[in-house]
């Protein structure tokens, strides 16, 4: 299965009940499995939409009614987006949004890159919020990182970001799903679906005073500290008597393993930090690395954006170094690893 | 051991179905593998090609910048991949299409007519399972049972397809003694 | 003593704070005894728009929910989609549904969502302070028309509901006016055809609602009502422009 394909079944499987979207190059096997797979399921539904506007709004709408929803597009779609994830975010309803990403800025290129990290981890749109970023590298985690990306939008009333890119959506590799489709949907216990036996409510977040917004600005902030404590989330690669981090996520990561084997068996001494989720991104792993490690690569496929939350992290108390590659460009771990021993060589550390 | 294949042809001409079998097979008989296809303004009539990565281990990049096969199945793919090709490397030649003039010594060229075996077969359209078949007997990355198993799995509706497909795998695959 | 008048049940008791002679509150009540008097109540949602009735949920007694500007219809169609037992209603102004929420609810009519849109037409942005609509007459003076709306430059006062109307998921299409009595009990007979649309699950209903904005328009109350009728209603012409929903009229 193509790694658009696979998030789409894991979604189903998650018990997604609708889907909403708008056809843009490279996530179109997505929508286009939603359309074969769930619109035809009892009680679940597909719908082509006019714009990623009113797709996003129309998720705001099911996740409203308490339904599992989710939307998917690629860079300049996931850009107009923007305006209704600030107001999922704003008004605490759950929703999963897949951006298999391009290269930017602009119309850009339909090849992969990762030239949204700033944008997905820092909002994205208007206001103080932020969204959980899951990051995979693989088919098998796009369909396990679908499955949480559910969960954790209901368990924390927030909209989940699965950033991909292009690469991951159109490649096929194995994968084996752990979870059966729901026979009936979920439908979340807070739902607004009418005024029965119960005073009616109203979901809104605009409010004349300023006080109030300060209140949920802040109770939005403290949901946001729990989630970073708790759901933080990265894998650690040969990091035991490293000498020299690489830190990179998605797909750049798993190019970076491949370099990271090469140089190993060279007998340089070098291990990898992937973040998995983006936002919360591991700071506190980074911090307690640099008490052993001082040297630092950021390897990303742009000119440098999550570097700036490895240097945040590390405040100073190591050395970081960057190698990029945007526009759509894909880089070979056999690249990868010439950068590697380079500045393993030019730190010193052989 | 990572060993990445391009297959790369006209639209129409099943390169991408040639990966996908390959992978398919791959899959079964537990390897690590990846398959990307070219995406994007592609075009009936141009050109359409793709990468399938088999490995024992984990597979960092599912591209191939130097692939150690590239199966070339008109003109077009042949001039821009011959190139690309790891030193040492095979390229296989649609030779019922294509004259082989190769400008590299340092690879290996395998010369497939694989139309003229389809069409003696009574199925033109089947010329690349014939490719695939000659291509595995040369590559051993997968054996031929698998194929056809991974093709079965395809091709389970259609048995009609299926059979004329089986038929051309083989005779690729029996082309070199 | 007989009681001939009391608030309907799915209006709450809070005082409206539109300014005086505003079409907001009269609308706002036509359409609460439309839901008491089909007993929508409990299954309602509404979706008001960013603008002067964005705090609509102050007054409706029935679940609410916030919009983006202009999304409205697209808010509704993920309503109903997911939950299509929901009865749906979005009340939306001219710049809302004639301006930035035009692809959404062309889309949505075309689809024919089983959804009603309460289109409030008074020809001027109210909130933002009495700028130019999409609907705002030719010559007509605006904050951002000082000189009166010149065609030439800013194009004609748009008819969407014409233009809705050629949408085949459309069922029920009707303009009225809140500017006399007749006019008011009219536009409650309109509601209630179109409200029905939905539950009989017809497709997409929307009734155009010419409404008084004295505060904008720089008049008298009354002098506003009669504008409606010698103005607006000439280039807004009242009256159904579609209606395939088959039913007969109850009076």
């Amino acid at each position: 299965m193509s790694g658009n394909s696979i998030i789409g079944e894991a979604a189903i499987r998650a018990g997604c009940q609708c889907y909403f979207g708008y056809p843009i190059t490279p996530q179109n096997e997505l929508t286009e499995y939603m359309a074969a797979h769930l619109g035809r399921r009892k009680g679940c539904s597909f719908v082509q939409a006019e714009s990623e506007l009113a797709a996003i709004n129309m998720v705001y709408g099911a996740s409203l009614v308490g339904a599992r929803t989710m939307t998917s597009s690629s860079s300049p779609g996931i850009s107009l987006k923007q305006e209704g994830i600030s107001y999922l975010a704003a008004s605490q309803l759950p929703a999963v949004i897949v951006n298999m990403s391009r290269g930017g800025p602009g119309l850009g290129s339909i090849s992969a890159a990762q030239s949204d990290y700033f944008q997905a981890t820092r909002g994205g749109g208007h206001g103080d919020y932020r969204t959980i970023v899951l990051a995979p590298s693989s088919g098998q985690e796009l369909a396990d990182f679908t499955h949480r990306a559910f969960e954790l939008a209901d368990k924390y009333q927030i909209p989940v970001i699965i950033l991909g890119d292009g690469m991951l959506g159109q490649m096929m590799e194995p994968v084996e799903f752990k979870h059966e489709a729901p026979e009936k949907p979920p439908v979340r216990s807070n739902a607004l679906r009418g005024a029965k036996g119960r005073p009616s409510r109203a979901i809104t977040t605009f409010t004349s005073k300023p006080t109030e917004l300060e209140e949920i600005n802040w109770s939005l902030f403290r949901r946001y500290q729990l989630i970073q404590r708790r759901e933080t989330t990265y894998e650690a690669f040969m990091a035991e008597d490293a000498k020299l981090m690489v830190v990179a996520f998605g797909v750049a990561a798993r190019i970076a393993k491949g370099a990271i084997k090469n140089v190993q068996a060279e007998g340089l001494k070098v291990g990898m930090l992937r973040p998995i989720t983006l936002w919360p991104f591991p700071s506190a792993q980074v911090t307690s690395l640099s008490n052993k490690v001082k040297q630092f690569l950021v390897f990303e496929m742009n000119m440098g954006q999550m570097i700036e939350d490895v240097q945040l992290a590390l405040t100073g108390n190591g050395d970081v170094s960057f190698y990029g590659r945007p526009g759509g460009v894909i880089p070979t771990p056999s690249e990868v690893a010439k950068v590697i021993s380079r500045i393993y060589y030019q730190k010193g550390l052989k | 051991m990572l060993i990445k294949t391009v297959f790369a042809g006209f639209g129409g001409q099943g390169v991408l179905s040639m990966g996908l079998n390959l992978a398919q097979a791959a899959m079964l008989e537990g390897k690590n593998v990846t398959y990307l296809p070219s995406y994007g303004a592609e075009v009936r009539g141009g050109t359409a090609n793709c990468t399938v990565a088999i490995s024992d281990e984990e597979i960092a990049s599912p591209v191939a910048s130097a692939p150690e096969y590239v199966v070339a199945m008109n003109k077009p793919s042949l001039v821009r991949f011959q190139n690309q090709l790891e030193s040492g490397g095979i390229l296989f030649v649609n030779s019922s299409l294509i004259e082989a003039d190769i400008s590299r010594g340092d690879i290996n060229l395998v010369e497939v007519p694989a139309n003229d075996i389809a069409k003696k077969l009574g199925s033109p359209k089947s010329a690349n399972m014939v490719m695939l078949g000659a291509f595995t007997r040369k590559s051993n990355l997968v054996s031929l049972s698998t194929l056809i198993e991974a093709l079965e799995d395809t091709l389970k509706k259609k048995k009609k397809v299926l059979e004329v497909n089986k038929k051309a795998l083989e005779a690729g695959y029996s082309y070199f003694k | 003593m007989k009681k001939v008048y009391s608030r309907p049940k799915s209006l709450k008791r809070n005082p409206f704070h539109y300014c005086p002679g505003c079409g907001h509150s009269v609308i706002h009540r036509l359409i609460a005894e439309v839901i008491d008097e089909m007993d929508l109540q409990d299954k309602a949602i509404g979706i008001p728009p960013p603008g002067c009735s964005v705090f609509a949920h102050h007054y409706f007694d029935v679940d609410m929910a916030e919009s983006a500007h202009g999304r409205e219809a697209a808010v509704a169609t993920g309503i109903k989609r997911a939950f299509p037992e929901a009865f749906v209603f979005t009340y939306q102004g001219d710049g809302d549904l004639a301006a930035i929420g035009t692809a959404e609810t062309i889309h949505a009519a075309n689809r024919g969502e089983k959804m009603t849109a309460i289109f409030i037409n008074n020809a001027v942005y109210g909130m933002t302070g009495g700028q130019m609509a999409p609907t705002t007459l030719s010559s007509m003076k605006t904050t951002t028309t000082p000189y009166g709306r010149d065609v030439e430059i800013e194009g004609y006062p748009i008819k969407i509901s014409e233009m809705l109307a050629l949408t085949r998921g459309a069922v029920y299409i009707e303009r009225t006016a809140v500017n006399s009595p007749a006019n008011i009990r009219k536009t409650k007979k309109a509601i209630r055809k179109a409200f029905q649309s939905q539950l009989d699950n017809l497709g997409f209903s929307l009734v155009e609602i010419l409404s008084p904005c004295p505060t904008n328009w720089r008049m008298e109350p009354l002098e506003s009502w009669r504008w409606i009728d010698e103005v607006m209603a000439v280039e807004f012409p009242l009256g159904v422009i579609k209606d395939v929903t088959g039913s007969k009229d109850a009076d």
